[in-house]
Formats: structure tokens, sequence, C-alpha cells
């Protein structure tokens, strides 16, 4: 734990007693120590009514909205607003910038003007220079030179240790969306502490335990994190500057609401403009601030309308955080994601629910400002929570689509009551836990190996292996194929260690994490998320081969290029224990053969069961499988069973997957789905009623995380050919949100072919 | 090329599509019947055939009761022991309150001309289960039904066409303190004994005209029959009555079928009708659905190979649903 009073005495600070920023707030350890979840644990207050007391958006809020709201067709058009291409991206990169100066409440942008994107060439150059192309911006010679020649990025330093199996699994597109080209992200700053303790204290803290290194003797460990705790050390002086460009002296504690917004935005935007990572989460922040807001309500400082106001603000550049990225990555990411997951609710160890009304504040943006897919908004469920939260919760769902929820009742054991969703399921202890975002393996293309000798289907090309192929003029047997298939993901398992292994030294070394990493503890617990893609599709395909009759059709090369599947079979997502236990049992037999590798860190390892929208491209790279499924079709996303197969109602299709157990899968479990507003009732009553008991029998019993869309088709429909008309239209896709006009049409379509539940 | 098992996944969710109605609300499962014999009898229970599923993944999860013989299976579908069934599904808001396990079992005394599920027609095209492993199914689903006030529907076909199986599972969910629903045409109304009655919390009775004539070219049947049966729900919850405890609650359906079912007089009749159960017992109705009608069900009736005769049938318009909704509204009815 890093001590802060002993931090406050060697910089010459104040007693507990004496700090005015902390006056009327319940004292703790959290006073002597960087401990946010104490503060939180003394200060806060639950709130168990309903959503009456909410305010809507001020004049000024829907100005600004406005204002922000008549750029988004032109970036919509060009694929960006605007770049500049000639500063390199940092904390202190670029002057301030403003939407309008005089009315916001809020400030700060990741560059001199709003959605003015900023190029940032530590992952690698080779995706600025293709992003500026693409764009039709100009390549400034004199920084390509600066990091190809002279300076190395994170991309160069992995393809010098990649082995060659990795780099052929991963030409193969067995192994893909690898963070070796861009930034790992899912880390996730306690940001909070910028505003609870303010950097001067942070920095002490940190000089404290860089001390602490100093002392140690020599090991690649120690100097490491020496080098490491000195570049938190400077990130921390780059923030207190940034934060001073906008005329903040952010080296003190925040002592009101706003302030304390203000404080942790400035905390969180160092981070977006140094990192381009994957995601860039926000933590969970909503319960943290309304002690902040509550002090100052029950002071008569702010109204309720003010509270609104500064939340709906703080929100509103949540919104607007933009990256540089390519179109490739875009269409495997779906439109241009930044993961700004804010995680609300849940409940407390000592049973409080940790449900405020600030929780109640960031759902109400949604109306206030219409839906978004940024910030994530992740409800941690618990049917313990209040009926009026939840009420509110399905109730924001069946008007927006904009709100994922996850088990509290999972998460809570596995990592405390102070954790925090990276991304879309990936739960961290905040402040005292990261992780090495390791992407996914292909399972079922995994599988089409198996069956081929280790050749792949596509390409014909010998990638793991050499084995006997399958063979011709019998069906498949179940206790063979099983036995080939545990074999590849013996090799599967090894060569993708090995590539995230390699992928993480580089980035700690080329891209570090500093400022994310400053506010973070000194001892932290890394985990190595490996992840599986394809898992209906693999099921499915044993459940074909052990309860029909499955026939491989040989192509002139030798290489089983189809299948005659004669009989049916059980598919997943029906909650039928036949497919759904070899659904379950290829979680966990991966995940052991994981465990049974060193990793970079001694991380502990993981896996996530989630696609992100990527079903849609490890689809298209993925032969015909013996579920029956055509070459070239998108696997069904995250954990979902394949659409169309799960005919027995939604909640029986999360039941099944609910069946996959999270020990085993502890870095989340992603299941998507997609209702029409009448199949939850006649009345919004009802409805809402519905939703919140569907939500309990799911998430709240043994399920791990619903995106919950609630929608009609042609809406959808519609807005394909009518985008101008949706700008803002949001659905859910695999554990994040995304605005259903930037998709792919590709995309678009997949969206569409998914299973509709009429009635649940 | 498709496989036979993709073909019967596509099918299967084609079925559940077609289970809801243009606006996304499934309406009752409304099978017919050509013949006309020996209508709720012991002799008009007939074997499940189908040596494997054909329909899919209709009872996926269920054990079926295959290897047992034709004589077998009669006997034990007499004792009530075994059903032939369609298929599951948990659905929320259109059987009943809450999230429901409703299983739909095969055969139908009824021809409607606008079935949309003529899969579920016969019962010898149904599956064999057990009223042991439904059960089981019921159980398993306990904490859904507490988490979302949901419970059992037994729908169909007709549920009455097997009402020893029917009754047996309605006596084991309640056992289990499950909400129990009835959806039924009412026509074999005869068929619910009062302690299959009593094992009952709502009963949702599709009421398919309120001209006899008009009901017997939807249907091919008597109208009276029905009617019977919902006075018979009313009354039953009166003191003394068998559900006086509990009294049952009914839910009036009405599909409305443009040509067919529209004419206002008619409408008219089954609102009286259904405001009349209300005068016999106060709080009986609790709501009427008025279901539009929806051309989902039409390549059923292709695949089985039969003649459709509502090709031409458009689907009500908003003004025509609104009108007839207002009909039952007329009568101090609540309707959806």
């Amino acid at each position: 734990m890093t001590s802060i009073s002993e931090a406050r005495s060697t910089t010459g600070g104040q007693d507990d007693a004496t700090v005015p920023a902390w006056a009327g707030f319940t004292a703790g350890p959290w006073q002597d120590t960087v401990d946010v979840r104490d503060f939180i644990q003394r200060n806060y207050t639950p709130y168990e009514g309903d959503d009456s007391f909410l305010a809507g958006p001020t004049e000024r809020t829907t100005g600004i909205w406005a204002k922000l709201s008549e750029m988004f067709p032109v970036e919509r058009e060009k694929g960006i607003y605007d770049v500049d291409p000639h500063t390199p991206a940092g904390i202190t990169a670029h002057a301030p910038g403003y939407i309008d100066k005089d009315a916001e409440v809020i400030v700060g942008l990741q560059t001199d003007a709003p959605l003015k994107r900023a190029i940032m060439p530590n992952g690698g150059w080779r995706m600025v220079e293709g992003a500026l192309e693409t764009y039709g911006y100009p390549v400034d010679q004199e920084l390509k030179k600066v990091f190809s020649e002279y300076r190395k990025t994170h991309n160069q330093g992995v393809f010098d240790v990649y082995p060659p199996n990795v780099r052929a699994a991963r030409s193969s597109h067995i192994i893909t969306g690898l963070p070796d080209a861009y930034g790992r992200g899912r880390i996730i700053g306690d940001y909070r502490r910028v505003a609870l303790y303010g950097v001067d204290q942070l920095i002490a803290a940190k000089k404290l335990d860089k001390l602490d290194l100093d002392t140690q003797p020599f090991s690649e460990k120690i100097v490491r994190e020496r080098e490491e705790h000195a570049e938190q050390i400077r990130a921390l002086g780059e923030l207190k500057q940034m934060a001073a460009s906008y005329g903040y002296d952010i080296s003190r504690p925040a002592t009101n609401a706003r302030e304390a917004v203000q404080w942790l935005y400035f905390g969180y935007l160092a981070a977006v403009k140094e990192q381009n990572g994957a995601a860039m989460s926000l933590g969970r922040t909503s319960t943290f601030l309304d002690v902040y807001l509550e002090r100052d309500l029950a002071n008569g400082v702010i109204t309720e309308e003010q509270a609104q106001e500064i939340i709906d603000d703080f929100v509103i550049k949540l919104r607007i955080v933009r990256f540089l990225r390519t179109p490739e990555y875009d269409s495997l990411f779906s439109g241009d994601p930044t993961w700004v997951t804010e995680t609300i609710g849940g409940m407390g160890d000592d049973g409080r629910p940790l449900v405020t009304k600030n929780s109640f504040r960031f759902l109400q943006t949604l109306y206030n400002l219409g839906p978004a897919p940024e910030p994530n908004m992740t409800v941690f469920w618990s049917p313990r929570l209040p009926q009026g939260f939840k009420d509110f919760c399905a109730k924001v769902s069946i008007d927006t689509s904009a709100v994922q929820y996850e088990s509290d009742e999972q998460i809570r054991p596995a990592w405390g009551d102070d954790a925090a969703i990276a991304c879309c399921v990936s739960p961290m202890a905040v402040g005292k836990q990261m992780q090495f975002f390791g992407a996914r393996v292909n399972l079922a293309k995994t599988l089409l190996y198996a069956i081929n000798g280790g050749k792949d289907e596509v390409t014909g090309k010998q990638v793991s292996p050499v084995v006997a192929p399958v063979p011709e003029g019998q069906p498949l047997d179940y206790d063979d194929v099983r036995a080939r298939f545990d074999k590849t993901m013996d090799w599967l398992a090894e060569t993708y260690v090995e590539a995230l292994n390699c992928i993480h030294w580089s980035h700690d070394k080329y891209a570090y994490e500093r400022l994310e990493m400053a506010l973070h503890d000194k001892e932290v617990l890394r985990t190595m998320a490996c992840g599986i893609a394809g898992l209906a599709v693999a099921a499915d395909s044993l459940s074909a081969i052990k309860y029909a009759t499955v026939m491989p059709v040989f192509d002139e090369r030798g290489i089983v290029v189809d299948y005659v599947t004669e009989g049916e079979y059980p598919a997943f997502g029906n909650d039928d224990d036949r497919v759904d236990s070899i659904a379950v049992e290829l979680v966990e037999s991966f995940m052991a053969k994981i465990r049974s590798h060193k990793m970079y860190r001694d991380a502990l390892p993981t896996q996530s069961v989630l696609t992100i929208t990527s079903n849609v491209v490890y689809g298209k790279a993925t032969g015909n499988t013996p579920d029956g499924r055509r070459a070239g079709e998108p696997f069904s996303p995250g954990a979902n069973p394949m659409n169309g197969r799960d005919t027995h109602g939604m909640l029986a299709s999360a039941l099944s997957v609910a069946k996959l157990p999270y020990n085993e899968a502890q870095d989340g479990i992603s299941l998507t789905n997609t209702v029409v507003p009448s199949g939850l009732g006649r009345t919004r009553e009802e409805q809402i009623a519905n939703l919140a008991g569907l939500l309990d029998a799911s998430v709240g019993g043994d399920g791990y995380h619903m995106n919950v869309n609630v929608l009609v088709k042609e809406t959808l429909e519609d807005a394909m050919e009518h985008p101008e008309n949706y700008p803002q239209l949001t659905i859910r896709v695999s554990g994040y949100a995304v605005n259903f006009v930037r998709l792919t049409r590709e995309q678009q379509l997949d969206v569409l072919s998914r299973t509709f539940h009429g009635a649940l | 090329m498709t496989t036979p098992s993709t073909t019967a996944a596509s099918q299967a969710s084609a079925r559940a599509a077609a289970r809801y109605g243009v606006d996304g609300v499934a309406s009752a499962p409304l099978p017919w019947r050509t013949s006309g014999d020996g209508l709720g009898h012991d002799s008009d229970l007939d074997a499940p055939e189908a040596p494997r599923r054909r329909t899919g993944a209709g009872v996926s999860g269920l054990t079926t009761a295959e290897d047992l013989d034709r004589h077998d299976k009669l006997a034990m579908m007499r004792s009530g022991e075994l059903g032939s069934v369609h298929s599951w599904e948990l659905v929320t808001a259109v059987d009943g309150p809450g999230t429901r396990l409703t299983v739909f079992l095969n055969g139908c005394p009824l021809r409607c001309l606008y079935c949309h599920n003529p899969d579920t027609l016969q019962m010898k095209d149904g599956e064999p289960v057990t009223a042991d492993e439904l059960l089981a199914r019921v159980k398993r689903y306990l904490p859904v039904f507490r988490a979302t006030k949901g419970g059992l529907t037994l729908s169909g076909g007709e549920v009455l066409m097997q009402p020893a199986f029917a009754a047996r599972i309605l006596a084991g969910a309640k056992e289990m303190g499950v909400h129990t629903t009835l959806d039924t045409s009412g026509f074999l109304g005869a068929n619910l004994s009062d302690e299959m009655l009593a094992n009952t919390d709502l009963v949702l009775l599709d009421v398919k005209s309120g001209d006899p004539e008009t009901y017997e070219k939807v249907t091919g049947r008597a109208l009276e029959p029905t009617l019977k049966f919902g006075r018979r729900l009313a009354e039953s919850g009166l003191p003394g009555g068998v559900t006086a405890e509990h009294p049952v609650e009914v839910w009036i359906r009405y599909v409305l079928v443009p040509g067919l079912t529209d004419q206002a007089e008619h409408v008219d009749v089954v609102a009286e009708y259904a405001a009349s159960l209300n005068e016999i017992r106060p709080g009986t109705v609790t709501r009427v659905e008025v279901l539009p009608f929806h051309q989902m069900g039409r390549d059923k009736w292709e695949t089985l190979g039969r003649e459709y005769e509502l090709t031409d049938t458009p689907a009500p318009d908003v003004e025509l649903v609104d009108r007839v909704r207002d009909q039952f509204r007329a009568k101090g009815l609540t309707v959806y």
C-alpha cells in the first residue's frame, strides 16, 4: 500500500485534520495510504429510491451537445474530423482545446480542438502512416525518420522477437487481433486518486515506492521497476503541467464536486492523450464522485440540476475521445470504439448496495444527451440491488439499448467490490490490477486443423504440427476427432502464450503506460488475458459429429473442405446439457492448457469468451465447419449460440451460456441478446418489470454478462437505408455499444441476421 | 449446400418466428382438425410415431421415450405418464405473466383457417415425453419463475386433447408452487376436471368468433363448448366453487382476421361475452388480447403440403385493430 501520510510529512504536508479538501469526510486509513475504496466505503451514501429526483439537461448542456452534433456528420462522412499530423501525442504535446470555452463546466481535450485526432507513433509508425494516407493528410517525413530510424516502436520490437511458428499462426488467422501493431489498452488508471489526493501527494508516494526499489540490489526485475517508477513520476509531473495549461492547479486535492470531476477527468485525459489503447476504460467513478456531489448538495453549494450538468459535461467529454486508426482496425473492431467503460452499481462486501444518486445521473446522460455508445455504461447486476435502480436500468435499456450488464455476484468474490470492467467484460480491481490483453484464438479453425492434420483448410499450408488427416470414406468419429482437437489445442496454447509473452515484453519496453500505471499501486496483479472465439461453432460441430453423421468431403489437395451432415444434433443455446457440456469442456480444457505455460512477468493466466465484433472477420477466415456453417459465414459473437439455432427463447439461450464456468474464463464471457419491445410485455411497466426479472434470472444467476438490445428489425433496416436519420442509433454488440450507422455494411447485415427474440 | 441439421434449425427458427405476430407478439397456436371423431375420449389419443426427432430442436434438452412400442406409449398416455409434446420455450410476456416455460402439446380438434402452428395438429407427430421428464424441466426453472414472477404454460395444439397428461403436469407444478396457465380454445373444456381446474391459476381462452356460423367456418367446430367453458371458469371462483380459494383468472384472446373475424357485430358479441363473465364473477377476465392476423405461419402450410386459404388475406391495419380494441374497451375490459 502506498503511504500518503509519510509522503505528506516528507513533502511538508498538512495534518489530516487540516486538509481542507477533506472537510466533512469521515476519517480513516484512506488518509494515510492511497486507498480510494476505503474512502468510498466510509463516505458514500447508498441510494435506494427511484429515478424521480433526476434533472433534465440545462440549456447550456444542450447547446454544447448541439455544437458537437453538427460536427459528427462531417466526421462520419470523412472517417475522421481532423488530425494533427505533425505533433506526436503526449500529455503536454498539445495546447489547450475547447468546444466552447466560456460555456464548458469541465474542460480538456486530447488536442487543441474537438474531434481533432493526434498521432501516437510509439505503438508503431505503420499504423500512423496508413491512417494519414487513408484520410488524405500529409505524412511528416521528419517524424517518419524519427520513428523508423531513431526511435524503435512497439511494433518493431514485437517482430524482432516473434519466432516463426507464431508468425505462421498469425498469418493463417488462427491467432488474430493481437496487439502487436497497436496499443494493448485494457489498463484502468485509478483516476479517482487525482481528485482525492492531488498530484503532489501521489508523486510523493511514488517517490517513496521508488526509494524502496532503490535500496534493493540489481536484478532485471528491480531495475525495470525503478525505471518504470521514474517514468510514472515524470508522467504525473506532466499531468500537473497539462492541467495548469487549462488554468487548474491539481497538485492539491479537489475541494468540491466540480473540481473532483475535473481532476479525475484530467487524469483520464492525460492517459488518452498519451496512449491509443484498444480499450481506454474509465473505471468505477460514479459512486466515488457521488461523495463530493452529496457534500456539495448538503452544503447547498449546488442544486440537483447543477450536479447533473457537471456529469453531463463530463460525459460529453468522454463521448468525444478519439484515436487515429486505420480502416482495417475499424473493421476488426466495428466502428471506432474507445471503450470508455464506466462501471456502475454492484454491491459492497458489507452488503450495502454501491448504488448512489450519481449511478442514476450517469445513466440519465443517455436521456439528456441521447443514446451513444460511449462511455460504455456497464451495470454490475445483483438480485440484491435496490428495486428502484433495477427498474431504472431496465427502463434505460428499453429506451436506449446502451447498457450492458455484468454479474456482480461473480466479479465481487473474485476481484473485490472495487473492481471495474476494462473494455467489454474484463474485470480488474481498480488501481491494483492490470491485464496483458491477448485478443483471441480461433477455436473453430483449430478444429478444422485437427481434422486436416495441421493443414490450413483455405491455403493448404501446413501450420500446426503434421499428423495424419482423418480417414477418407467414413464418417467422422467423435472420440478420434476430439483426441486430435486436444492435441492441436496443445500446440495452439503453446504458440499463443509465446506470442503474448513477446507482445507484452515489447509493449512494456516501447510503449509503457506510464501515466496509467502511476495511478496504480506499487505491487500490481497482472493477468495474461487469453481468449477464444468460435466456441459455439466448435461445440455445435462436435455435437454434430457425436449425435449426427458427418461425412468429410475431400478436395483434390486431399484436404477436407466440406462436410455432409445427416441427422440432427443438439445445438448450443437451448439449455440442452448434451451439447452445452461440450462447450464447457472446451473452455475448461483450453484454460488448463494455457495455465501450463510460463507467463511474462509471472502474470496470472485468464481467458475470455469474447469476440468483440471480430466474429465477422473470424468467420471470413474459416472454411466450412461440420455444424453446417458455410465457409466465410460469421461466427456468433462472443459466447453467443449460433444465430437461429437458439430456438427455445432468449433465457434458455442465456442459461446455456451461463453454464460456462467463470472460474475457467475469468476475463469474462460475453452474451448479446436482442429482443423486440413487445417481447418484453404489453405495457411499459410490464416491460420494465419483465426485463429486470430476466436480468435477475440470468446475470443474477450463473450468467456473467448480457448485452441487451431492445429493437425492432425494421428500425435497423431503415437505418441502413437512411443513416442520416439515425445519427445516434446505438446497439450493443459483443461487450460494448456501437453507433449502428458507423458499422460496415457487412457488420450491419451480421447484426440483422442475429436472433431477434420475439419473446424472451 | 444445406445440411439436414441446419435446415431443421432454420425451420425451428422460422417456427419460432411464426409464433410472433406482425407486432412481435405471440398469439396462441391455433391448430385444426379435419375429422370429427371421438373428441376428448381415451380412444382419441394417438401415440407419437416419430422414431427420431423431425422437428429439430423442439424438445431439445428433454429425454424422449422413443424406445417404447406403440401399445406401451398409448397405455402410458392414458394414465398421463406420457405426453405427445411438440416443443418448449422460455418466453416472456406473451403466454401469461413473467417468463414462462411454455410447452406446446401435439394434437388439436380444431381446424382454424389461419392456424400458424399447423405442425402441432396431429398427436402422432409429437415427441413422446414423460410427465416426470417434463416436471424435471419445470423444477429446473424454479429460480427463473421466482426471479421473473413467471410460471408454466401448457399450450398446443390443444392441451385438453391430453387431459391425463395435463392433469399430472398441473398437479406436479402446483406441488412445486409454480404458477400455472392453460392456453386453450375451450372446445374441449369438458375434459378439464375440477381437480385440474383447482391446479390452474390462469386460462388464456381463445374465442375465435362470437358468431356460431363464423366460428364453425373458421374452426370447423361449434362455438358453444367454449362459451360454456368460460362460464364454468367464472363460476368456479364463486363461494363454494372449485377455485373459490384462488379464483382462476381468464385472459380472453381474439385473433383479428380481415374479412373473417372483423365484423363489428361479431366482435361485440365476444366483448359482451367477456364482460358477462365479469358479471358472473367480478375480476374473472383481467385482460383481453386482440391478436392481429399475420402471414408468418404460411410457409409451414406449404412445408406440410396443406392448402392454405388465406394466402391473399392482409394483416389488419392499425385503424381496424384500434377499432376492435375499442369495442372491447367499451365493455370496461382491459385490452391490449
